[in-house]
């Protein structure tokens, strides 16, 4: 009860549409050219290492990380560089682009070999240099987040299985295809980063990648826990309280609380590469909609085109209205279906226009439900308020900067108010000091 | 590009549930109730309905047309106020002052102060109020049951709570005595109000809250708490006049606070004042203060606390 005046965070029944979770992933052949973004991650941009005409191998370096926080991009194919381009994103940032022609040998750089791993430090070397990113979606460099300040204090090693995203099954394949690869990943962190717990959390509609995660545990210390069905249960924040009971403090990191979460994808693949030695070159997405032909699980090259993909899976039936990489939860809309594929991706939805029509928006009636369905306990519809009124100071009151954009208010709002784009100006607005 | 492809901001799915639909359950929800009240007072009750509900919708409609705004009848929300209007007066009211306490609820209380959304209290329960002021007698002429025709002053059964020949509960729950046409029957409106709970329309904080703080309050009074929760317009007022989104508080501190409020109110007025009814003004006075317990019921954001915990530990 006291926990029930304090925030009611009911979050959101979304529909599941989990229709891909019994599909097998399948291998798509190789595209006809691939483009590397050199922003496939937050933080600074990778550098360009390779000029036009260089030969590169499947697992070469062809962007550098660009500091600290930032990741290498590697090349997913054997060929030829057709170029350095320049992309636009979907946030409507230009991006700098390698573009490689594959010749089809798939040859393997020679410098691609299992890593050497003996202490922290040669671990996290080797993350880094795999190029890994959060591939919940965050696109995190993961050697920073696996190199926290107050390592002595990180107790728990959470596991991010949720998959609450509408459509996408990933993850779940993941779960079910690689699960000796995510047994090997959570071991290697918990050994060399010396975490005595680990928490694998995965919500209740995927009872095949429960049971067969439970059945491969064979070390004492790593436990599953199966989660309610609530959209954003895949939220950090939300899946450290429910996973540990502890509140994650803002402004804050999941660190600062002992615990570090990883997505089962990234953790899948820091055990694969330990083995092989090959860098985040490829990307498991579940590619849906309801104008995708065959709805597929594919596992693509990072840096093939959309549009290939969207062919490889049957084309579309009817005109695209809306594709988005990711769900219809958080996804970004593409604007050409030229945009290449990203590390961070996990699917690419391509709807019809009717699908996209945009319901019409009416009064607010104060029900309340954007503020009772709040993971984190905000009041959207009172942000809104004080953004349309320009109140900077109402704004902090109001912590409008705690949301991390999971969309929950705009999807129960019965009068289709666009909240959660909203909240997103009202948080650009407190930086820029009161400006819109 | 031949083919242009749709791009908006994250989310692109909405839940199916809309004003629209919201408004049309608690339509479906008053319905018992309307049925109940026919069987009760007569036909005149259904005639009364629907002259309120058809003034609601043409108020909303002409007052919009005239101002140049897009017209919400569509929404239902005025049919939802013309159906509680009517469930506020007694089958013998006469029709025109039906006619203008509609147009009191709508363009006075609603429209003028911005539709939808934007009203200070409760339409209906402000139409009653200055219903039973402007017209004081025929407001509180109720019609005697199964002889609804005839304009026979009755006395509600709270005016002779206590009283010899009080109504039994049998006759409470039933709703076979004297009052407005949609309060009485106790029965019909926990049905409603059990079905708008179990749709999500509404929470059942607050008539929770409202109808246990009045029982506690009449066992401290000394009053009979059975009679008072099923007599007057509490019931009514507790399911489906204080639960009205607009004028209701969000949180769910916030509704505990309005409900206890209600509560305190309706029996001060109730076992205070000279009055026999308190729970139009309860409901008028609490949503007077809505904005105020909005803004001192925020709920605790994950982390917020904990951060400035965290601060002040390191002050030290």
């Amino acid at each position: 009860m006291s926990k029930f005046l304090k925030r009611s965070a009911q979050g959101a029944e979304v529909p599941h549409e989990k229709k891909t979770s019994n599909l097998e992933t399948v291998v798509m052949p190789l595209p006809s050219k691939i483009v590397l973004s050199m922003s496939q991650h937050i933080g600074a941009p990778a550098a360009p290492a390779v000029a036009k005409g260089d030969q590169v191998y499947v697992g070469t370096v062809v962007g550098k990380s660009g500091g600290f926080v930032s990741s290498d991009i590697h090349s997913g194919v054997s060929g030829v560089v057709d170029g350095i381009t320049t992309i636009t994103a979907p946030n409507g940032a230009v991006q700098t682009a390698v573009v490689i022609i594959p010749d089809g040998e798939q040859k393997v750089d020679p410098a691609v070999a299992a890593p050497e791993v003996t202490d922290l430090k040669s671990f996290q070397d080797a993350v880094r240099a795999s190029g890994l990113v959060g591939l919940g979606g965050a696109g995190f460099p993961a050697a920073v987040k696996l190199s926290p300040k107050n390592l002595d204090e990180i107790d728990t090693l959470i596991i991010n299985g949720a998959e609450c995203e509408p459509y996408i099954t990933s993850d779940n394949r993941c779960l079910i295809e690689d699960t000796h690869f995510i047994l090997s990943g959570v071991k290697a962190v918990m050994k060399y980063l010396n975490i005595p717990k680990c928490v694998i959390g995965i919500e209740a509609n995927k009872p095949e990648a429960i049971a067969k995660m439970k059945d491969a545990i064979d070390v004492p210390g790593i436990e599953v826990k199966t989660l309610a069905c609530r959209y954003p249960q895949g939220a950090e924040k939300v899946l450290i309280e429910n996973c540990s009971g502890r509140e994650v403090p803002f402004p804050g990191l999941p660190s600062d609380v002992g615990v570090i979460v990883m997505n089962v994808t990234s953790v899948a693949f820091v055990g694969k590469y330990l083995e092989t030695g090959m860098p985040l070159v490829t990307k498991r997405l579940t590619v849906e909609g309801d104008i995708v032909k065959e709805p597929k699980n594919v596992e693509v090259i990072i840096g093939t085109p959309i549009q290939e993909l969207l062919d490889f899976c049957g084309g579309l039936t009817d005109e695209p209205g809306k594709v988005l990489y990711g769900g219809p939860m958080m996804g970004n809309c593409v604007a050409d279906l030229s945009q290449p594929i990203l590390k961070n991706n996990n699917a690419v939805m391509a709807f019809s226009k009717k699908w996209a029509h945009i319901p019409k928006e009416t009064n607010c009636i104060h029900c309340g439900r954007c503020t009772n369905a709040c993971p984190l306990g905000l009041s959207a519809k009172e942000i809104v308020q004080a953004y349309n009124d320009g109140n900077v100071e109402l704004l902090q009151e109001l912590n409008a900067d705690l949301c991390m954009s999971c969309g929950t208010c705009s999807f129960v709002c019965p009068a289709k108010r666009p909240l959660a784009p909203s909240i997103a100006l009202a948080k650009i607005m407190m930086k820029n000091g009161g400006k819109k | 590009m031949a083919n242009k492809l749709i791009v908006t901001a994250a989310p692109h799915i909405t839940s199916p549930d809309s004003t629209q639909k919201i408004m049309q359950r608690v339509c479906l929800a008053l319905v018992p109730t309307l049925i109940a009240s026919v069987i009760i007072f007569g036909i005149n009750a259904l005639a009364i309905t629907a002259v309120t509900v058809a003034a609601c919708v043409f108020f909303e409609w002409a007052y919009c047309k005239m101002m140049g705004r897009e017209v919400p009848v569509g929404d239902f929300s005025a049919v939802v106020t013309g159906l509680l209007l009517a469930f506020n007066l007694p089958a013998t009211l006469p029709w025109w002052m039906a006619v203008v306490g509609a147009f009191i609820a709508i363009v006075i209380v609603k429209q003028l102060f911005g539709g939808l959304g934007y009203n200070f209290a409760n339409p209906a329960i402000v139409a009653r109020i200055a219903l039973a002021v402007g017209f004081a007698s025929r407001m509180a002429t109720y019609p005697k049951p199964a002889n609804g025709i005839d304009a026979l002053a009755s006395a509600t059964p709270l005016a002779v709570a206590g009283q010899v020949g009080s109504e039994s509960y049998v006759t409470l729950l039933l709703g076979t005595h004297g009052g407005v046409l949609g309060e009485t029957c106790a029965i019909t409106i926990l049905l409603g109000g059990i079905y708008l709970i179990v749709t999500k329309a509404i929470s059942p904080m607050i008539p929770v809250t409202y109808l246990a703080t009045v029982a506690v309050l009449s066992l401290v009074a000394g009053k009979d708490p059975i009679v008072q929760l099923l007599s007057g317009g509490l019931m009514l007022g507790a399911f489906f006049m204080a639960t009205d989104y607009v004028t209701s508080p969000t949180t769910d501190k916030g509704k505990l606070v309005f409900g206890i409020g209600l509560g305190v109110i309706t029996c001060a007025i109730r076992f205070l004042g000279t009055m026999n009814e308190g729970v139009s003004f309860a409901i008028l006075l609490m949503n007077l203060v809505v904005p105020y317990i909005d803004v001192l019921t925020r709920q605790d954001k994950l982390g917020i606390a904990k951060a400035k915990k965290n601060k002040e530990a390191e002050a030290k």
